[in-house]
């Protein structure tokens, strides 16, 4: 696993959150976008991220297979009726619940990814140093 | 139409708000399927989300039109409905007419006509005070 890089398994412990469906929990997380304006995720969102929100309907999942979003986490512990939970199933995207607020989920997941980016920087530099 | 050319027509009902969506993730399946590159198809693919939010939320339905030659990918998506009055005051971001269900959607934030354009390489709007409004939004493949 590159450093910088989350595995869904450790975002889901990190967060305290629980998988809605039995979704494949390897899949690496490389950036975190936090949004419930989906408009903002279609316009600003990148593909491969996992997307943080407290939108749980069809659109959030319908959103995220349109921008190749990687994963949706669910805030305050939302989740979302079982025809949703279907169809990001269909769709192959993990859906995970976390009873956080918005802020404190952003905020550990960027003081983690962070984190590890600085340990990356810091071993390509000692790297680089021979 | 030649025989490296597609279309397809699709009918996009108005406030079905729980399908709404399922048009455009079809044409990136299509899409995919036909191996145009990724990034392409994530912009035809937001670009007709967008269009087809616009057709759900403001009108009474209407038709969305896929056309896949060897040069581009066209979307014509066409509605029935009020019209816009004021199409550069549309084209802003921030500008809205939305109401509260379509802000709960995710949507309607005024961001919808400004997220088509920017995915396009050519987009044109026309529009009839109570008739409709006609989108055509190209991305070259070339």
């Amino acid at each position: 696993m590159a450093v910088g890089v989350m595995r869904l398994e450790e975002v889901k412990n990190l967060l305290g959150a629980e998988t809605l469906w039995p979704c494949d929990l390897s899949v690496e997380i490389e950036s975190v976008g936090a949004a419930d304006l989906m408009s903002d995720v279609l316009a600003l969102g990148w593909p491969g991220m996992l997307l943080l929100t407290g939108l749980a309907n069809m659109q959030a999942v319908r959103t995220a297979a349109v921008a190749d979003i990687k994963a949706i986490v669910f805030v305050r512990g939302k989740r979302p009726a079982q025809a949703v939970i279907e169809l990001a199933q269909q769709s192959g995207i993990p859906l995970l619940s976390t009873p956080m607020i918005m802020f404190d989920a952003a905020g550990l997941l960027y003081t983690e990814m962070r984190s590890r980016k600085s340990e990356s920087a810091v071993g390509a530099s000692r790297h680089e140093r021979g | 139409m030649s025989a490296d050319e597609f279309e397809r027509v699709y009918e996009v009902a108005g406030k079905d708000f729980t399908n709404a969506g399922r048009v455009s993730t079809g044409i990136k399946d299509i899409l995919k399927g036909m191996g145009i590159p990724p990034a392409i198809v994530r912009r035809v693919a937001i670009a007709s989300y967008e269009a087809e939010m616009n057709v759900v939320m403001y009108s009474y339905g209407g038709t969305l039109t896929l056309k896949v030659s060897p040069a581009d990918v066209t979307l014509t998506v066409a509605d029935r409905g009020p019209g816009i009055q004021d199409i550069g005051l549309a084209m802003q971001e921030g500008y809205s007419t939305a109401t509260q269900e379509m802000r709960e959607m995710g949507f309607g934030a005024g961001m919808g006509l400004p997220n088509i354009k920017r995915n396009a390489d050519d987009f044109v709007i026309t529009s009839e005070v109570g008739a409709g409004t006609t989108l055509k939004i190209q991305v070259h493949l070339k």
